[in-house]
């Protein structure tokens, strides 16, 4: 079970490279030398383990987490979905994290100036652990679209930011969801750093009635895949016997 | 048509934004939800080890510290041992030592900082040891898939000689990238580990 094993490698041709013209800030922000390629050790495999005492009982509800005097405005949510490897194996009791706009577009944060209001019952993040099969959960309001500066006129499609961490730290992965059926998605500039349709296409969250509430909620699944492990054992090497 | 293998496609990595501090440290974003927070404080009074501070900036292309950066750092106990049901050296491990941490870089100065202790050596591929180290990963707006690299501690000169990853750079400029430069601050250890994302003394980064 703990047997260490080796982590399958980036797949550089679906992977955004670093540097992304059409994303104007990729510009000065991309390693202009080329990485040095490292095959694992322990310090790539091992990584953070985290447990329910790192969280609190509402931080998977963005409907509750921050209401103030009442709930947030905009489309009730349930986002859910399972985190697997490349193998197709679950990652169980793994953290998730997510952060997104308000229903209006605007982020709760100081360094957001745009003119889409504050939603005072609306904080925008949440967290939870996958379970023993690897699935997550979490409700909130759909976030809006929003406007930003690359070129002129560019909108962002609604989306909500994740993190994931799997078992070895350099499995960590940041990625974005997309709402099915959104016209800003193909033209959106962030997503074009994608150099593979197939990879974009898994980035869009479909709609999914079977796991809405009637009367209450919509559902979207996200399903996220992360770096698979190689499956010929690695033979303990890893501590170097 | 051979068969074909079922294998399943791994998720495409997106640029964290301008604004990853909502998600993954609100309280720089400005406001507070969670009961719990990650911090960039990896010790409380029990750790075992030598407490040291380790402080930085990366810069962009053009040389401006990039103020948005969110930095996270995993490394061994002072025994050399993470805790991670992988690692299963013959080392004690710290049940008062995670080993992970999370900073937001102040947003006038760019400047993020640790509190941690120093990493004991731990073994390496075939045996062989490896130098103390802290392996850094970080996210911002316009980096598109997080970037890896390794801190070394420059006052480790004998094991950093001995490094199977320093050794593999052959431009020992380009080592020096990662070496942390010590610094005493009354009773404070501090490790000054400055990373240049692109340009002249640019950071070695690992494709891990
Ligand atoms: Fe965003």
């Amino acid at each position: 079970m703990n047997r260490s094993r080796e982590l399958l490698p980036w797949d550089r041709a679906l992977q955004p490279p670093a540097f992304t013209p059409g994303y104007k800030t990729s510009v000065l922000r991309s390693p202009r030398q080329a990485l040095l390629s490292l095959h694992n050790s322990l310090s790539e495999v091992t990584g953070p383990v985290f447990g329910p005492d790192d969280l609190g009982p509402l931080d998977n509800d963005l409907i509750l987490n921050h209401a103030q005097t009442g709930e947030p405005i905009g489309e009730r949510i349930i986002v859910h979905g399972r985190v697997l490897d490349e193998n197709a194996r679950p990652v169980p009791h793994t953290l998730v994290e997510f952060w997104q706009a308000n229903a209006g577009g605007r982020y709760r944060h100081k360094k957001d100036t745009y003119i889409a209001p504050i939603d005072p019952n609306f904080g925008g993040c949440g967290r939870c652990l996958t379970d023993e099969n690897g699935s997550y959960f979490f409700r909130t309001v759909k976030p809006g679209p929003y406007p930003w500066r690359n070129h002129i006129n560019s909108w962002r499609p609604a989306h909500i930011h994740f993190s994931v961490f799997g078992s070895g730290f350099v499995q960590r992965l940041v990625t974005q969801m997309y709402f099915e059926g959104d016209p800003l998605i193909p033209i959106c500039p962030i997503v074009q750093t994608i150099p593979d349709k197939d990879a974009i296409d898994r980035l869009i969250a479909p709609l999914d009635l079977n796991a809405s509430i009637p009367m209450d909620m919509l559902a979207y699944q996200f399903d996220i895949v992360l770096r698979g492990s190689r499956s010929t054992p690695f033979e303990n090497r890893l501590e170097g016997n | 048509m051979p068969q074909t293998l079922d294998a399943l496609k791994q998720t495409a990595a997106q640029t964290a934004g301008p604004f990853v501090h909502i998600g993954l440290a609100p309280r720089a974003a400005g406001f507070d939800i969670f009961e719990k927070n990650f911090s960039p404080v990896l010790v409380d009074e029990r750790t075992e080890g030598e407490r040291i501070t380790i402080e930085g900036r990366v810069f962009d292309g053009a040389g401006t510290p990039i103020r948005d950066v969110l930095v996270e750092i995993w490394q061994a106990n002072a025994a050399g041992r993470y805790a991670h049901p992988a690692d299963r050296q013959a080392k004690d491990l710290d049940p008062h030592f995670r080993g992970w941490g999370r900073a937001a870089a102040d947003f006038e100065t760019g400047l993020w900082r640790f509190e941690t202790i120093k990493p004991g050596s731990c073994i390496g591929r075939q045996g062989r040891p490896m130098a103390p180290h802290v392996n850094v990963w970080f996210v911002a707006r316009g980096i598109n898939i997080g970037l890896n690299t390794r801190m070394y501690f420059e006052d480790e000169a004998e094991a950093n000689a001995a490094d199977p990853v320093l050794n593999l750079i052959e431009t020992p400029a380009r080592r020096k990238t990662l070496l942390a430069r010590r610094e005493t601050r009354g009773t404070e250890t501090v490790y000054l580990f400055d990373i240049r994302v692109q340009g002249e003394d640019e950071t070695v980064f690992l494709d891990v």
